[in-house]
């Protein structure tokens, strides 16, 4: 298991440097001089060649790639050029916010989503199967941002439940701010996670230790959650990983809805204003976030099934 | 597919085994079940809409008015009036424009280059697949949306851009499909067969490995039209698809947001006008794919 782990570990190393050489070839080809877009078309010659000093975009290429792995592996990712900002500070203001959105929507998500799939798997064909199958329908098809607007109209506008923006101060405080975003997320999160759990455990259901379970005389709530929810957890981890992910990706624009701070209104903020030094480093954590959270979901697999471990 | 008819055959009702024409399954499968026929209804609808825009829309969709700000419903603006006091009816006919285009350009864009890829890698296999293996299994670890806001993010927006971000973001999930697909395919004995005689390469992948691969590819193109009319509406949300005045469903809720305080109207049908047809499309794809892919049926 541990050389397995390190094999994996080994493995990881050579596509966070893939990852990195594609953002930085993404941020070289870029239309339009940095330099220009940061200062403005009334800009002086002089003042647009201090600029790239600053920014070291005087240099040739291959010394600012040089430059760029290097800040990377010391976290140093630059200055905004908007207001000289280090964008490592930035990202540090605004990461805990996006993660406290995440966990909060996965915890709402999987505490709603496998309920709702134990009912419909245990209820096939019936009313609250039906109805899973119409909420995941329309969980996937409703956009997150539309569903954010609609609760934020609602609960915080008119009936004012929630506040309308912010992240809030303190722990009561941050969870009623954090509430309505997470909920939102955890909305389509529920819907896939429910049709995920209906359909492993239906296929538990049908295995011999569960008949064998239900003819020795178990009770059904035994046989539900004993013999089969236990085994229809590991399709589940498959789907934490990808819904962790998508929640991430959905958090972009929740946060724009809500008015949050968090990475992915740093970025998209980031974008309007053209300021290429955090749109990369924006972009470098939403990488090495996807990067990790696909190592971590294979260590995950070796604890959860054990056969992983022997083959 | 050459096992496709038998497969037709063997899941279509009796009555049709005796002549199970394409274009019969094709009905049966389209019009047996009422979520499908709704499905197809609202699909043909938003084609004509967007079609037709000029002649259905009852103002011009960038016209503003001082005087019209923020109206509600009425029976001259029937979904009322923005903040710059354009007609949102007007807006949401031109909008439904944009997801047309996105929803079908990419998809098939993106079928083209992943299968090309995808073929490529499985057919010659050694460092070739290894490389583009390589990149496609990075590319999938992203959610389409994160990949196409990050290359957003370099690129910008406008057409051709969005048009690129959406593409690259599918094309690896076309890849996967063609490569596993032709490594499949590669082992049947026509293909043997057509090495024995001596065929060149191009004629093998053309003739013989891409028509014996092209359902399931056309089955996740019509999948992922949904999803394309989706990322472009996210994306024209987050202000990096389709750039105002120009209307999208995502940016008439993108400006609905700064105007929260003048009228809820414009955010409430963008809104259902994309679930609606994100929601038809995934239904209508999904009875295609009974058709076109009898197999994956559940």
């Amino acid at each position: 298991m541990a050389r397995y782990l390190l094999l994996r570990l080994a493995d990881a190393i050579p596509t966070i440097w893939l990852v990195l050489t594609l953002v930085f070839i993404a941020m070289r080809i870029l239309p339009g001089d940095p330099a220009l877009a940061a200062l403005g078309d009334m800009a002086q010659p002089q003042e647009l060649a201090a600029f790239r000093e600053k920014m070291g975009l005087n240099v040739p290429l291959w010394q600012q790639y040089l430059q760029f792995l290097f800040g990377v592996v010391t976290l140093n990712l630059g200055q905004s050029y908007m207001n000289g900002q280090s964008v490592m500070q930035l990202i540090a203001y605004n990461l805990p916010y996006t993660i406290e959105l995440t966990v909060v929507a996965m915890i709402m998500g999987f505490g709603a989503g496998i309920p709702l799939g134990v009912m419909a798997a245990t209820h096939r064909n019936k009313l609250p199967d039906s109805g899973m199958r119409l909420f995941s329908l329309i969980g996937y098809a409703i956009p997150d941002f539309y569903l954010g607007a609609l609760l934020l109209i609602t609960f915080a506008l008119n009936l004012k439940w929630f506040p309308i923006n912010g992240a809030g101060e303190g722990f009561a405080d941050r969870l009623h701010h954090v509430f309505l975003p997470a909920l939102t997320l955890a909305f389509v999160k529920a819907a896939f996670i429910g049709r995920l759990t209906r359909a492993s455990l239906l296929e538990v259901f049908g295995k011999d230790y569960v008949r064998t379970a239900r003819a020795k005389g178990a009770r059904e709530p035994r046989v539900i959650y004993r013999h089969g929810l236990r085994n229809a957890l590991l399709p589940l981890t498959t789907g934490m990983g990808l819904s962790l992910l998508a929640t991430l990706s959905g958090s972009v624009a929740i946060e724009l809805v809500f008015n949050r701070p968090g990475i992915g209104r740093l970025l998209i903020n980031a974008i309007t204003e053209r300021d290429y030094a955090v749109i990369q480093g924006g972009v470098i954590v939403f990488a090495m976030v996807v990067v990790l959270v696909n190592l971590l979901m294979d260590l995950v697999y070796i604890v959860v099934d054990p056969r992983i471990r022997v083959s | 597919m050459s096992t496709m008819d038998e497969e037709i055959r063997l899941d279509a009702p009796q009555e049709l085994a005796a002549a199970p024409s394409k274009l019969m399954v094709v009905r049966e499968t389209l019009l047996q079940r009422p979520a499908t026929i709704f499905a197809t209804i609202a699909v043909v609808v938003f084609i004509l809409v967007a079609v037709f825009a000029p002649v259905l829309a009852p103002y011009d969709p960038l016209t503003q008015s001082v005087l019209n700000i923020n109206k509600s419903p009425s029976p001259e603006h029937w979904l009322g009036t923005d903040q710059f006091g354009r007609d949102v009816l007007s807006r949401m006919i031109y909008g439904s424009r944009n997801s047309l285009l996105f929803g079908l350009i990419s998809p098939v864009l993106a079928a083209f280059i992943g299968t090309t890829l995808g073929v490529v890698a499985g057919y010659f296999g050694g460092v070739v697949d290894r490389v583009i293996s390589r990149l496609i299994d990075l590319l999938l670890a992203f959610p389409e949306l994160l990949l196409a806001i990050m290359i957003a993010a370099a690129l910008g927006g406008g057409f051709w851009n969005i048009i690129a971000v959406i593409t690259i973001a599918f094309t690896p999930g076309f890849a996967r499909v063609a490569r596993a697909s032709t490594l499949a395919v590669k082992q049947e004995s026509y293909v043997e067969a057509g090495v024995a005689v001596g065929l060149n390469t191009p004629l093998l992948i053309f003739r013989h490995i891409v028509p014996n691969i092209a359902a399931p590819i056309v089955v996740l193109m019509t999948l992922w039209v949904a999803s394309a009319i989706r990322l472009e509406a996210s994306l024209s949300f987050l202000g990096i698809g389709t750039q105002p005045p120009n209307p999208s469903w995502g940016n008439i809720i993108r400006d609905g947001l700064n105007n929260l305080f003048g009228s809820p109207w414009p955010i409430v049908a963008a809104g259902l006008a994309i679930t609606c047809v994100v929601l038809a499309f995934n239904v209508f794809g999904d009875a295609l794919r009974d058709v076109l892919d009898p197999e994956t049926r559940q």
